[in-house]
């Protein structure tokens, strides 16, 4: 995804991924599914505790639908997958979703 | 999850471009005229979504532009490899219709009573929302302190230049990264702690801090905000995925 020349900072972290997004990326789908604004509401990481607004939660666009991890551990807290109309939702991950 | 979520007031709408406006040579911003549009807050975005004769369908984010009260304007990157851009900053014109549905955020969002002294840390195409911000901050008269870190890879590359240049009241300071004019005497490198040490406001005088632009620009920028003292909650961030080149 680029050479490091074309990147607006120095990069001191090889193993970072500059393809992850946030939860801001998702706010659409998230009103969707749960029917309000999400991404100030706080997630609690089933993996490793972690407190976090959804809004600054990794997320990644896989061609199959959306995966959000937990920054700290990288667990995965949330899934979302569109199959024709329907959208499946996996909360899982998460040891709790508040708003 | 049982039975169908209530739906909020977020259904798609049809767009009518109303001007487009050719920003730098791979920016564009057009304005969206949409019925019954109840307004948005500086900083939030829409989902716009294409679909082809096939049926394929395409949906992606872009920040808006303007400020609460004016008219809807998005300001959109051409991505090389991208599905949606090369449309929207090249094929679209005046008259043309695309799916919108918005306003949405509520954690990337100024308001003036939230108060400041702001910073705004902008990366290429992550200045869109910031510029929101200040627009709006303009637009209310608001007297809260704001300087705006911008980093772009060219003088050519920066968006809303003229703009920003004309602001009188707002520090706008520019990180010019891959090539720079004759005589610049302004920062000639990529954002990095020095810099933020030199630009950003002290941390006791509590500052609001709102990042964004590509996924690198904004950890290393959050990161060395709260390295200086910034508390995690007072720096709000966007991250745009990878510049695609």
């Amino acid at each position: 995804m680029g050479t490091p020349e074309d990147r607006d900072v120095a990069p001191d972290d090889p193993a970072l991924d500059y393809a992850a997004l946030d939860g801001n990326a998702i706010g659409g789908l998230l009103i969707e599914v749960f029917g309000t604004e999400m991404t100030t509401a706080t997630g609690i990481c089933g993996s490793c505790g972690a407190v976090s607004q959804v809004a600054e939660l990794a997320v990644y666009q896989p061609g199959l639908g959306t995966v959000v991890r937990c920054r700290s551990c990288d667990a995965v807290l949330m899934t979302f997958v569109r199959i024709h109309d329907v959208t499946c939702v996996d909360l899982q991950g998460l040891a709790s979703l508040a708003e | 999850m049982e039975g169908t979520a209530v739906r909020g007031r977020l259904t798609w709408q049809t767009a009518t471009v109303g001007s487009v406006t050719d920003e730098t040579p791979k920016v564009r911003t057009l304005v969206l005229e949409v019925p019954d549009w109840p307004g948005h807050r500086a900083g939030q975005h829409v989902d716009i979504r294409l679909t082809a004769d096939d049926g394929y369908q395409a949906e992606r984010a872009y920040s808006i532009a303007s400020a609460p009260g004016e008219p809807l304007a998005l300001t959109v990157e051409r991505l090389d490899d991208g599905e949606v851009s090369p449309y929207l900053t090249e094929d679209v014109q005046p008259g043309d219709q695309l799916e919108v549905r918005g306003p949405i955020g509520g954690y990337f969002v100024w308001e003036p009573a939230f108060g400041g002294p702001l910073l705004l840390m902008a990366g290429g195409s992550g200045v869109v929302p910031l510029r929101s911000i200040l627009r709006r901050r303009s637009s209310a008269g608001s007297a809260v302190p704001v300087r705006m870190l911008y980093s772009s890879r060219s003088l050519e590359d920066v968006i809303y230049r003229s703009e920003l240049d004309g602001l009188r009241d707002a520090e706008v300071i520019h990180a010019l990264t891959r090539s720079q004019p004759p005589g610049w005497t302004g920062y000639a490198r990529r954002v990095d702690a020095q810099m933020l040490a030199e630009v950003a406001w002290p941390a006791d005088s509590k500052p609001l801090a709102y990042v964004c632009g590509p996924t690198s620009f904004v950890e290393a920028v959050a990161a060395g905000l709260v390295g200086l003292g910034y508390p995690a909650v007072r720096v709000r961030t966007e991250r745009f995925g990878a510049t695609g080149q």
